[in-house]
């Protein structure tokens, strides 16, 4: 397919249409963004054969998608910021029920001060609720993994819901060079969906029973492991989607980390600063590294020991505040993963890029350069990158 | 639930996917009659048999008997009193467990 030159989030709206999604339910007014703007366009056009669903609020729209992804029909919806809150408590009813809708979070801050701007505020609220959560880094990347979500979702062993994480505004409202996939390559990638005990008249189920306390912890129990062995079909899935686009993806991502004695640990589109930190620290002949995670839930704790065992120095970024608590959630579960590690870096945590903050290159340099000291010295200290004052 | 055993005997493993249950109507085997602390006793020199404890009955566990005057159903009524206060003639009286 040639390069066209695409916004994120129509980039994810066209995943989306090549899925030939059957449900959109969503919210249409601001924190919104323009995924489902193009997706109500596609339908009245007919370019997409989906009921389109323009509810009341979030908290309509995750349960709309409940009931339709119930039934067998492929759903998709997206939010951000202040929406993915109003969903909340919806969110975990998608988990546990086991359904897999797709949903695309253009992650922003959380008021107040009123910020629409990009952060991880609005993920950090929702990293409980039992949905797998991935982090794109660009519009190809918002293209490619939609796609793959309502693959891993949807697979008989994994039947879970799934997030795809793109920062707001960073990646959202920008247009990239990017490569689609023709409908021919999608049909060939993604089976029909297909729910072991959907709603169905002739094969009545009840979903969403209450379990007394006898049984709510086996319930759990099931949840929770299942959630965890999903990890050989996300790989599975984004090998498959390798062979398929020249485009690979894991759960752990390295830039130059060979041999690097300083790692810097991202999630999401400030990974590509931080990639030019990296180049312009290894021509100064520093070993500096960059590890992306990729994968947020089902955490990669392997990936992350193997990826960190080397190196002295872990310098983390967080653009969410865990208020009053440690220094960031990246921060906290990295060194929560490596905490049983005979030999395990020294970790420093940053928390930057709030509200739309941009963060450059330079920053980057002074998170390795104050991180060695900070790391060395224990690593409790929380420190803002970028703040006046 | 696959599996038919006992509430204590269900492992992690025997939960179907999503917890659902593939038996609808199961939940008349839930005994809820062990809520109760108070029961309700129906004195039938007093009743008319106009229903209005059937038609308030929360749990809907009251039903008429062939003469035609209602009583409720231990194993499920949990003891909410509604029904006696409901009564018209106050044939129902609530009384502790025996």
């Amino acid at each position: 397919m040639a390069m066209v030159g695409m916004e994120g989030s129509l980039a994810m709206a066209e995943a989306v249409r090549l899925a030939n999604a059957d449900v959109v339910a969503a919210y249409p007014i601001t924190p919104q963004t323009h995924i489902v703007e193009r997706l109500a366009e596609m339908v009245a056009n007919g370019e997409l054969n989906a009921a389109y669903v323009p509810v009341e609020s979030e908290h309509s729209a995750m349960s709309a998608c409940l009931g339709s992804s119930a039934t067998g029909a492929r759903t998709f919806t997206a939010t951000a910021g202040q929406g993915l809150e109003l969903m909340h408590e919806v969110l975990y009813v998608a988990s546990s029920l086991r359904l897999p809708i797709v949903m695309g979070v253009a992650n922003r801050a959380l008021s107040s001060p009123l910020s629409v701007w990009g952060d991880h505020s609005d993920v950090m609220a929702v990293r409980d609720t039992g949905w797998i959560q991935i982090f794109v880094e660009n519009g190809q990347q918002a293209f490619d993994l939609t796609l793959c979500a309502f693959r891993i979702g949807e697979d008989p062993k994994v039947l879970f819901p799934v997030m795809i994480h793109m920062d707001g505004f960073h990646v959202s409202h920008v247009v990239e060079p990017l490569y689609l996939l023709n409908e021919e390559q999608v049909k060939g990638f993604l089976p029909p969906y297909k729910h072991p005990f959907p709603l169905d008249t002739d094969n009545p189920v009840t979903m969403g029973a209450f379990a007394v306390p006898i049984l709510y912890t086996e319930a759990r129990k099931s949840q929770e492991t299942a959630l965890r062995g999903t990890r050989g079909i996300i790989n599975k899935v984004w090998s498959d989607f390798g062979k398929l686009s020249g485009r690979h993806y894991q759960a752990v991502e390295h830039y130059r980390s060979d041999n690097a004695d300083t790692l810097l640990l991202t999630m999401g589109s400030y990974s590509e600063i931080a990639m030019e930190a990296v180049d312009q620290l290894r021509e100064r002949g520093e070993k500096v590294g960059l590890i992306r995670l990729r994968l947020w839930r089902p955490f990669p704790f392997e990936e992350l020991r193997q990826a960190t065992k080397a190196c002295r120095t872990l310098v983390v970024l967080d653009r969410c505040i865990s208020p009053g608590g440690p220094p960031g959630p990246v921060c906290s579960e990295t060194k929560a993963a490596l905490y049983s590690q005979k030999k395990r870096p020294n970790i420093a945590g940053f928390i930057g890029g709030l509200g739309g903050r941009d963060l450059s290159v330079p920053e980057f340099v002074q998170m390795v350069e104050r991180g060695r000291v900070i790391a060395a010295e224990g690593g409790e200290e929380i420190e803002m990158i970028g703040v006046r004052g | 639930m696959s599996a038919r055993k006992k509430d204590s005997e269900i492992t992690w493993q025997d939960i179907d996917i999503g917890a659902v249950i593939r038996t609808p109507g199961n939940a008349a085997e839930y005994k809820t009659g062990d809520w109760r602390s108070e029961k309700p006793t129906w004195n039938k020199d007093r009743c008319i048999k106009c229903g209005i404890c059937y038609l308030f009955c929360p749990e809907g566990c009251i039903h008429h008997d062939k003469e035609g005057y209602f009583e409720g159903d231990l194993y499920y009524c949990k003891g909410c009193g509604i029904c006696a206060r409901e009564c018209w003639t106050q044939a129902i009286t609530m009384g502790p467990e025996a």
